[in-house]
């Protein structure tokens, strides 16, 4: 039996641009260049990786997204994906973190997974959320923010570097895994991968697919709503002096002002 | 008067600060009710109550340790459930933003993480949070079921308000799907005796300008000479200088202490997420062009070499 691995991929804001809201304050996200999160390429190395030393494992990278995202699953294929899936529906238009893990929750039952492989957040709305509630709506085991990850013999195991402590985890399959970017540097396609991934199946999904409902998701169906968004001021200009050999007793001398000394 | 389930950050019955905080924007909305998971509860309700805890209802078994989040996602539904309260809060760590994920989904109701402030509203509480690498500020509130939101280290400032802190057991069952995933060992990270770096009033970071994991015990001076915590950049870590756990930004920790002095860093949006709200920005750097230039209240455009032992030296002799 191939194991069957299936990578979640977010398509988000480049974080370098000029990031903004929209009018309904949802992430503007039509005039800012769109690419792979940079957190997810790290999910699909690790599932690459995973699949080398598997015997026969197939990849499928699944996004929920609107009709640019296709580029992100686009970009995971050249890396070595297998295929894709996409779930677009108009109505996901201002979906949040519950309404998204539904979503990928259904998609996910729909399409068969033994392994589902995310990032550790997304760099857009970044609440490093999903794979937790994935693993709660899958009734599947959370093995997560893994910065080394194995499968072998029906299980998956991994280090989670938490703030007070190391742990070693293990899980039987099908779990939920999600990886941080201690995991390992991302490949970068190659051009035959590039060529490829033209040639790769990409499928379209819809919330009548997934047997969901429009109330269920979106910016109606929201569970949280954002009533106002101000712009942050930007920090008025500080102090900068030139080191002419003094330098570190004048910021002491700043220090001491601002009663840090 | 309403009640506020506040999930208790400890080691061994000794409260984390933000756990405090916690308590202290809890008073805002209604009365807290702590849950308090492991060892040590009556250590903590002492903590708890001083600041303003009327409740301290607490479970301890192996499965906390033994597994991850799930058990502990089970106590506080169970808690969630003897309560009823009109919020929950949880400290916004890696793990109580995993817990919090899990009990919104199912507990049915929305969830906010990340909080920096939070206050009373007329349609529930409001969170305050900062996104696009602190560019934004929003105001926000959960509209279905009791909203959970988790909390950012350093929100508020703790205020004591006693409070009777009263002990009480909670009974937890463990579904069979909440050991699913095993923790096999646990080795815990060695103090260094510096403050928390999320909790911190002082961070010194250190970049690839350090050059080098002998040069940070420039920085550590530095730091110890004003009681504050040691951080650094990506670049520093991935360069195998600084351990991850002291990594500021995006994908490390985010800090919002009083005082942030950069040293060789450049101010990369990465690493402005996890900074920027800082209160005081200051930055050593040789480049006057460093991008980390635009959000200091005092820069040094200079050789970190020479200005960090200098500086280090006269807060040495300033504190006498
Ligand atoms: C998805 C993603 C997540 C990331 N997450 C993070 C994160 O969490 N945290 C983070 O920090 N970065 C993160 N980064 C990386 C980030 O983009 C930058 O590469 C990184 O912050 C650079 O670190 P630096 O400022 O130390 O190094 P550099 O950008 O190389 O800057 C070094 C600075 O030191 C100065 N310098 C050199 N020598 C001296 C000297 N002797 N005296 C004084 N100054 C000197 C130089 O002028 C320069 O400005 C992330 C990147 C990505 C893509
Ligand atoms: N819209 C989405 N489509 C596919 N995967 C997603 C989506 N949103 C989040 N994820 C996955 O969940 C991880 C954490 O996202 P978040 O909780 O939004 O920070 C990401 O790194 C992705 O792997």
């Amino acid at each position: 039996m191939s194991l069957r691995i299936v990578v979640c991929v977010k398509y988000v804001p480049d974080a370098t641009g000029d990031r903004h809201f929209a009018e309904d304050l949802t992430v503007d996200r039509d005039d800012v260049d769109g690419l792979l999160s940079e957190l997810d390429e790290y999910a699909v190395e690790q599932a690459l990786q995973i699949a080398d030393e598997a015997d026969d494992a197939e990849i499928t990278v699944l996004t929920v997204g609107p009709e640019d995202a296709k580029d992100a699953l686009r970009k995971a294929l050249s890396m070595g994906a297998h295929k894709a899936v996409h779930v677009e529906d108009d109505d996901l238009h201002g979906t949040d973190a519950l309404g998204t893990s539904l979503v990928l929750a259904k998609a996910l039952e729909h399409v068969g997974y033994d392994l589902v492989i995310s990032g550790m957040a997304s760099t857009d709305g970044g609440m490093g959320v999903v794979p937790a509630m994935l693993a709660e709506r899958l009734g599947v085991p959370q093995v997560t923010l893994l910065s080394e990850v194995a499968v072998a013999d029906g299980k998956v195991t991994g280090r989670r570097d938490g703030d007070a402590a190391s742990e070693q985890l293990e899980a039987s399959l099908p779990a939920v895994v999600s990886v941080t970017d201690q995991s390992g540097e991302a490949r970068y396609p190659s051009f035959k991968g590039i060529m490829a991934a033209k040639k790769k199946p990409v499928e379209s999904l819809d919330l009548t697919d997934l047997g969901l409902e429009a109330e269920e998701v979106g910016l109606e169906g929201a569970w949280t709503k954002v009533d106002e968004a101000t712009e942050r001021p930007a920090r008025t200009a500080g102090t900068v002096v030139k080191d002419e050999g003094e330098g570190g007793k004048q910021l002491a001398g700043f220090l001491a002002g601002q009663k840090f000394i | 008067m309403a009640e506020v389930l506040v999930y208790v950050d400890h080691a061994d019955g000794a409260v984390r600060k933000p756990t405090l905080e916690l308590l202290t924007l809890a008073r805002r909305i209604g009365e807290p009710v702590a849950v308090h998971l492991g060892a040590g509860a009556d250590a903590a309700a002492q903590t708890l109550g001083e600041y303003g805890a009327v409740k301290v209802l607490t479970a301890d078994a192996s499965e906390f340790s033994d597994y991850l989040i799930a058990p502990k996602v089970d106590a506080l539904e169970a808690a969630y459930k003897a309560v009823s309260p009109v919020a929950v809060l949880v400290p916004s760590s890696a793990e109580g933003k995993e817990i919090a994920a899990r009990l919104a989904v199912r507990i049915g109701s929305g969830i906010i993480t990340d909080a920096v402030d939070l206050e009373a509203g007329a349609e529930g509480p409001v969170a305050t949070q900062s996104v696009f690498a602190a560019s934004y500020s929003t105001k926000s509130r959960v509209t279905k079921g009791t909203p959970v939101i988790t909390v950012k280290p350093n929100s508020a400032a703790p205020e004591a308000a006693a409070a009777a802190g009263t002990v009480e057991q909670l009974a937890v069952s463990f579904g069979e799907k909440s050991t699913g995933t095993k923790v096999v060992s646990r080795t815990p990270r060695e103090s260094t005796g510096r403050p928390e770096l999320t909790e911190a009033a002082i961070v010194v970071s250190g970049g690839r300008g350090v050059n080098g994991a002998e040069n940070f015990s420039l920085i550590e001076g530095l730091a110890d000479s004003l009681g504050a915590a040691v951080g650094a950049s990506r670049a520093a870590v991935d360069a195998g200088w600084y351990p991850h756990t002291n990594q500021v930004g995006q994908t490390g920790k985010s800090v919002s202490p009083q005082l942030y002095i950069a040293a060789g860093i450049s101010g990369a949006i990465q690493h402005r997420a996890g900074m920027q709200t800082s209160k005081t920005i200051v930055a050593i750097n040789k480049d006057a062009e460093a991008p980390i230039f635009d959000l200091v209240d005092y820069g040094v455009v200079g050789d970190l070499f020479e200005v960090v032992p200098q500086l280090t030296e006269e807060v040495k002799s300033r504190k006498g």
